[in-house]
């Protein structure tokens, strides 16, 4: 044993001595769980929780990261993606941190996940009943930007008046000629609750609706979660005769061919060259593997 | 006008710690009519107007709206949802600064389409034609509707904000001074616009103001506050030219006063 | 192929294992210990403690030296350590009255009972570099002052019997206070959270706010009433017991303001208060914390809300070193699926304008 790989180990027993199962204890955990339970209760309505201080900073994931703490147990398969990929390191350092606090089993498969922690994607591959997945939210409240008050948006919600909201979609249109939201695309949940389903490309929203999976959005900085139970209705915000649309490429994927998915732009030279490939870096693998098997 | 009240109120009062702002007062307006309550400043009419439309809760008295589908209701014991879904219904209020009753940073035709957004239209060319034909309604020109409220002069901000209250045909709207910050030759063309949107539409209309020129020109009748209570009522013309109370006629004759 | 930059475990790792060099510096250079952190860094220390809401000061000098310096990394350090920990109780309120006095000052008063206490203080050190500092030092022992035999009352309460300053009692209805450790901040927020709030506030944004009342920016007409700075016991009432029992002493800075106040419809014009406390030595974080406390009761004394330090949402929701650092860096984070979902839309718009496509 290397004396860094020696120090490292006497450093895990000594954490793990003074750190309960997933980091938080279980008093804090109960308090979640009751938000979640009353997020799902009402969905898509933003429940006020205590988040506490984690050891990463606001901003970075924290609500996401105490939901995950609060619901996963030590038969839970984690997956963590980041922009749709498992490998960038901000994925990699959460998927550590609940590998080292809770040491439970990871995946970068979708389909064996049973608890995906996302920032600003949903897997393409279909999600399943029994599936958790729980969002980083940097800004739950969909009309901070039109109204930054919070007492007014609470009482905007509380009384479904939501006119400013398609004010802006107005405002879009009489503009630039079409809604220019690309991504945090508001979206009524179960015909009730303007909703931000956090900074996912509008291309996923139509995941959300009538999923079979458990949706849950932790926002730590803001301190509220909110969800979106299994099989309920989440409709994107529109006009009749400007209807929400989805974003269409030209291009297919450079390394799979995939013309379904949702495509980052790579940028290949300094002479303009550039070729697209898949966000979602498991979609993208397995249907490599696939082609190869054939 | 019809025959039947549109708004009742009874015994108002309030009270600002030891000032007593408004006391007992009482007033019916008749569907299509339009009462100015005049006063000095101080009077309590801004007070009166407030506690009418909902926004202030009297200490005593009541404020009644008869509403379209369920009778009368208690303004103040209503439901906040109920007293908003009114405020972007069957009312209007205008306010003095127009900057306070318009959304600054959107367009003209945004502001005027929000409450219909707000009750649910959801057809993006239906509601900017209801725009456009009501930035009509308040003579500016439809060319205008993309454009900030930044960019108008004050006159045209008071029409904007007119325009948005009047788009889902309110029974009754509230004006508090409304043209009281404009140059003279403004106001008296926006004081004839009111005048002819008030009659085509026959709206019941609340103007507070402490311009008997104004008063004269779109009221029916008038109320004369001071130091909160109600000292002389009466038809706009028979006050403005018979003044009973003392403090009527101070105001008559310094309003006549080159 | 060129495959979009990743990260991966071994950068991760590999970043670590710098990290840790550079802390380290110079290794010719001795090795600086945690208590030489906590003894001749203090000052530092107690930020951490203040803003980390920690008293503890030998972790706020691991986390500083841990932290190679950085008060915020090292706040957060101690606010990450400080969550895990579980509630056993609370304390009796501190009898700040009862302080043994390190300093003691009014601005409002040339004596007082108890007295004016100048106390360890930068104020009158006229800031020229110590050369002499840079070799190891030994400073001569400090004289010793007599001990204080009178009791020290607060200032404002002397004033508060006459009725010239409001009494410090809780507003009507005013329930326990929450605990923002374990309660969500909702708004309107009580003065009780609102306090909480300020005492763990960064202490470079309260000093601006507080700074910009005194600029006419919602001017408060202040005058620091009494600052004080001393040891106070801590007390708890075990449940076994039923009396207060003496569990340790902790050091504060406490600073009231007076302000004046002409009064309103409901009240007479008397002198108000504003409120600052923070751990161990931090004037200017407890006097900033109490102008911008006292701006903040605007509302409630029936003055306008017109400048920043008067808006609750506003200062309490921007407050917090952690959040705003946080926030702030997160944009070190991936966007690309956000960005590209805008060039994707920017591009449309110029091929709608007319632009050539890029």
């Amino acid at each position: 044993m290397s004396a860094r790989a020696a120090l490292a180990a006497v450093r895990a027993a000594g954490e793990r001595a003074r750190y309960n199962f997933a980091y938080l204890d279980e008093r804090t955990k109960r308090m979640i769980r009751r938000a979640i339970l009353k997020a799902v209760a009402i969905p898509g309505y933003q429940v006020p929780f205590a988040a506490r201080e984690m050891p990463l900073p606001w901003g970075w994931g924290t609500g996401g990261m105490q939901v995950t703490a609060a619901v996963i147990g030590p038969q839970d398969v984690l997956k963590v993606i980041d922009q749709g990929a498992d490998d960038t390191v901000n994925a990699v350092n959460i998927r550590r941190f609940f590998e080292r606090t809770a040491g439970i089993a990871t995946t970068e498969r979708t389909a064996h996940a049973t608890v995906i922690q996302t920032r600003h994607r949903i897997p393409e591959t279909p999600l399943a009943e029994g599936q958790i997945v729980v969002f980083q939210v940097p800004v739950p409240e969909p009309m901070q930007r039109l109204e930054p008050r919070e007492s007014e948006t609470r009482r905007m919600h509380a009384l479904a008046d939501y006119g400013l909201m398609h004010v802006k979609l107005y405002e879009d249109i009489a503009r630039y000629g079409r809604i220019v939201t690309a991504y945090d695309y508001p979206v009524i949940v179960n015909g009730r609750y303007l909703m931000a389903p956090s900074p996912i490309p509008k291309f996923d929203n139509p995941k959300l609706h009538m999923s079979p999976a458990l949706m849950l959005f932790g926002a730590g900085r803001e301190k509220r979660i909110y969800a979106v139970p299994p099989y309920t209705r989440v409709e994107s915000l529109g006009f009749e005769d400007h209807p929400f649309e989805v974003q269409r490429w030209q291009a297919a994927c450079a390394l799979c061919g995939s013309r379904e998915s949702f495509l980052d732009e790579v940028v290949t030279d300094d002479r303009g060259g550039r070729l697209y490939v898949c966000s979602d870096t498991d979609w993208c693998a397995a249907r490599r593997a696939r082609a190869d098997a054939r | 006008m019809s025959e039947a009240p549109i708004l009742r109120a009874a015994g108002l009062a309030k009270r600002f710690g030891a000032r007593l702002a408004l006391a007992e007062v009482s007033l019916e307006l008749w569907e299509g009519e339009v009462l100015a309550v005049v006063g000095e400043s101080g009077s309590g009419k801004s007070t009166l107007l407030a506690c009418l439309a909902g926004r202030m809760a009297p200490d005593a008295g009541t404020v009644e709206f008869r509403t379209r589908h369920e009778g009368w209701r208690d303004v103040h014991a209503m439901s906040e949802a109920a007293r908003r879904l009114l405020e972007r219904t069957d009312w209007g209020f205008v306010h003095q600064r127009p900057e306070d009753g318009l959304r600054m940073t959107v367009s003209a035709g945004a502001n005027i389409g929000e409450r219909l957004m707000a009750l649910g239209a959801r057809r993006y060319g239906w509601i900017r034609a209801q725009a456009a034909h009501w930035l009509a309604q308040v003579e500016m020109d439809a060319a205008r509707l993309d454009e900030s409220p930044l960019a108008f002069s004050g006159g045209m901000r008071q029409r904007l904000q007119i325009a948005r209250n009047l788009v889902t045909r309110p029974r009754l709207v509230f004006m508090d001074e409304p043209t009281s910050g404009l140059d003279v030759s403004v106001q008296a063309r926006l004081v004839d616009l009111l005048r002819g949107l008030v009659r085509r539409l026959s709206l019941a209309a609340i103007v507070v103001t402490h311009d008997l020129g104004v008063a004269r020109l779109l009221a029916h009748r008038m109320m004369v506050l001071k130091d909160g209570r109600v000292v002389e009522t009466g038809l706009t013309d028979q006050v403005l030219d018979d003044p009973h109370h003392p403090y009527t006629q101070q105001l008559v004759a310094s309003a006549l006063a080159p | 192929m060129y495959v979009a930059v990743k990260g991966g475990e071994r950068a991760i790792e590999n970043s670590l294992a710098l990290l840790a060099e550079r802390r380290r510096g110079d290794p010719a250079v001795p090795e600086l210990s945690v208590a030489q952190v906590r003894e001749q860094l203090r000052l530092a220390v107690d930020r951490v403690m203040a803003e980390g809401s920690l008293y503890d000061p030998d972790l706020a000098a691991l986390a500083l030296k841990q932290a190679r310096g950085d008060t915020l990394e090292a706040i957060f350090l101690v606010r990450a350590f400080r969550t895990t920990l579980p509630r056993l109780g609370y304390s009796l309120p501190l009898e700040t009255a009862r302080m043994r006095l390190a300093r003691r000052i009014s601005a409002a008063f040339k004596d007082l009972p108890g007295g004016q206490l100048l106390g360890p203080t930068f104020d009158y050190s006229q800031r020229l570099l110590d050369f002499a500092l840079e070799a190891p030092e030994a400073p001569p022992p400090a004289p010793e002052a007599p001990a204080v035999a009178e009791a020290a009352p607060s200032v404002l309460e002397l004033l508060a019997a006459e009725g010239l300053v409001e009494a410090e009692a809780e507003p009507p209805g005013a329930g326990e206070p929450p605990d923002l450790t374990r309660e969500p901040l909702l708004f309107p927020a009580p003065r009780a959270a609102r306090l909480q709030n300020l005492a763990r506030a960064d202490e470079g944004f309260l000093l601006a706010l507080g700074y910009s009342t005194q600029r006419g920016y919602a001017h408060t007409h202040p005058f620091a009433g009494e600052l004080r700075y001393g040891t106070v016991d801590v007390e708890l009432v075990p449940e076994e017991l039923g009396f207060p029992v003496v569990v340790g002493e902790v050091e504060l800075t406490e600073c009231q303001m007076i302000n004046q106040f002409a009064g309103s419809g409901t009240r007479p014009p008397q002198f108000t208060r504003g409120y600052g406390l923070a751990f161990g030595h931090g004037e200017r974080k407890a006097m900033a914390m109490a102008l911008v406390d006292r701006a903040l009761r605007a509302p409630e004394l029936g003055e306008p809300v017109s400048a920043p330090a008067q808006m609750e949402e506003f200062v309490l929701a921007h407050s917090d070193a952690l959040e705003a650092a946080g926030f702030v860096q997160h944009l070190k984070l991936p966007h690309y699926v956000d960005f590209q979902a805008e060039l994707d839309l920017v591009r449309r718009l110029r091929a709608q304008a007319g632009e050539p496509p890029a």
